[in-house]
């Protein structure tokens, strides 16, 4: 059910020769088997595009990412979906406004051709505490807390190993983020998923995560352990900016 | 000292078609001081900024006093309205990507503020707008002056931003999530631009946000709404001390640096908040 992830080397570049412009230079990183582990920077750093080039929305890259040991580009479409998924930022964007969430849910389950949808539909909706008879509603009629549950499940039916989250809950307000985040956390205990989590928020890391890297211009300036966050251990400069400024933000030293 | 710049008597406000009162009898007062709004989404706290500048057409708005300055907000006519709306009061929005224009040159549309709203020649703009670009610390104003929205940072833009708002030398600025598009690094930066600003020009600001942590750093004082209504008004260093169920729910949802990784305590939403009023 849990599994590494590993990162080699990953980059793209656009063009050829002396005008080629890379957009992403190298990222290397691994993920051991049910560690929550954070990809910080400000936009544009890359972090999300790491991310879509794991589960191969984007498929421009050079390198290797091994999941649970296999190459996510040798393995059929099939099976590399019910190893990974992925939960987007905005709730609002990613669920279709026309699709009920029975047929939202119903989707991945034919296309894999698992039986028992409907009991395992009502369980996704179960753990993802939401009340079975949401089944038959649309996005119009949730909240946005209850939309990215709704992307949660989603994301849970084909019990994937590994939960890609780029910003769960940048788009939600902090009593929702509450909820989300407990229910991400309880979901790692029970099924020992592997998350890679974006987000910008580093008090959400450090709830969160075991360990963060920290990304400017495409590259990882430095991966550093949760722990580090509070008495500002990084050593590379940017990072040291970065989670000093958080610190500040969040009134940390202002006396 | 002047009276209250602002003075808010039972603001009720209700969207054209709507069954309910988006915004229920908000009060208060303002001085030349810093003032935040915070609430979650749809709680009325922007409603109540749009209403203040008139950008509410369609709804009904009612209230005992509305009155900025000399001003009653009430019964000014739109002609009347346009010699405060950018003048006397301005607002500064939440994403410079979508407030800008984007086939105009930044200077020009700062310059607009003052050629809008002065007797003044291009070339007097022109000088005022480079000062303004300096005053909000854009290292290079020549150079920023003639580049186009897309060509600068999102930091940059709401830096732009606030020199267009502040060129006219207004009494009372709001600013409604100023900063929740922008990087960390880049917020602490834009937020103590217009922090400075603000103090040194003794303008009234009112901080529309959902963010507490920045309400408690960069405010004097709060007010928190909920569904439409002020549930608690607090002093902002004194939030911690916050008496509304609603209030500490929201300050114990938020995770916090160097917190416990318990499960964040979640918000048990009372249907008696709905009704009740701030002391």
């Amino acid at each position: 059910m849990t599994a590494p992830v590993d990162i080699q080397n990953l980059s793209i570049t656009f063009g050829t020769g002396p005008g080629a412009v890379k957009v992403l230079p190298s990222v290397s990183f691994a993920v051991a088997a049910g560690e929550c582990f954070g990809l910080v920077g400000e936009s544009g750093s890359g972090k999300s595009t790491v991310l879509r080039c794991v589960s191969l929305l984007t498929d421009i890259w050079t390198g290797t990412v091994k999941i649970a040991g296999k190459d996510v580009r040798s393995l059929p479409l099939r099976e590399r979906c019910r190893l990974v998924q992925m939960v987007f930022q905005d709730p609002y964007g990613s669920l279709h406004p026309r699709q009920s969430v029975r047929t939202v849910l119903s989707e991945p389950l034919r296309i894999h051709g698992i039986g028992d949808r409907d009991a395992r539909m009502r369980q996704a909706l179960v753990d993802v505490g939401l009340p079975v008879d949401f089944l038959d509603r649309f996005p119009h009629q949730l909240s946005g807390g209850q939309r990215q549950r709704v992307a949660i499940a989603r994301a849970l039916i084909l019990e994937p190993s590994v939960l890609l989250l780029d910003e769960p809950t940048s788009a939600l307000d902090v009593s929702v983020q509450a909820e989300i985040l407990n229910l991400l956390a309880r979901l790692r205990e029970l099924r020992g998923f592997t998350y890679i989590m974006v987000t910008h928020d580093l008090a959400v890391v450090d709830h969160m995560c075991d360990r963060f890297a920290v990304m400017q211009h495409g590259t990882i300036t430095e991966t550093l352990p949760r722990a580090a966050i509070a008495g500002n251990l990084a050593t590379h400069p940017y990072a040291r900016e970065l989670i000093g400024a958080s610190l500040e933000y969040e009134g940390h030293g202002r006396g | 000292m002047q009276g209250p710049i602002l003075d808010v008597k039972n603001l009720s406000i209700r969207y054209h078609g709507a069954s309910a009162d988006a915004v229920r009898k908000v009060s208060f007062t303002l001085g030349r001081e810093r003032l935040g709004i915070v609430g979650e989404s749809g709680s009325g706290k922007s409603t109540v900024g749009r209403a203040l500048l008139r950008l509410l057409p369609g709804a009904t708005i009612t209230a005992d006093t509305l009155r900025f300055e000399d001003a009653d907000l009430l019964a000014l006519s739109e002609r009347e309205m346009l010699k405060v709306r950018g003048r006397r009061m301005s607002m500064i929005l939440q994403d410079p990507k979508f407030s800008l224009n984007p086939i105009r040159r930044v200077g020009q549309q700062v310059a607009e503020t003052c050629l809008r709203h002065f007797p003044v020649s291009r070339a007097e703009a022109r000088v005022k707008t480079l000062e303004m670009l300096a005053a909000v610390k854009i290292r290079d104003p020549e150079r920023v002056h003639d580049l186009y929205p897309h060509e600068i940072s999102g930091g940059m833009g709401q830096r732009v931003m606030i020199a267009m708002m502040l060129l006219a030398d207004p009494d009372l600025v709001i600013a409604d999530e100023p900063t929740s598009a922008l990087d960390v690094t880049v917020r602490l930066q834009v937020l103590n631009i217009l922090d400075a600003l603000v103090r040194d020009r003794g303008i009234g600001l009112i901080m529309i946000s959902h963010d507490l942590n920045l309400v408690r750093n960069f405010c004097d004082r709060v007010l928190i709404m909920y569904a439409g209504r002020v549930v608690e008004t607090l002093d902002a260093r004194d939030m911690d001390a916050a008496r509304h169920p609603y209030t500490r729910g929201l300050l114990a949802a938020q995770p916090r640096i160097g917190g416990s990784r318990a499960p964040l305590a979640v918000l048990d939403r009372r249907p008696e908040w709905q009704e009740e009023m701030a002391p």
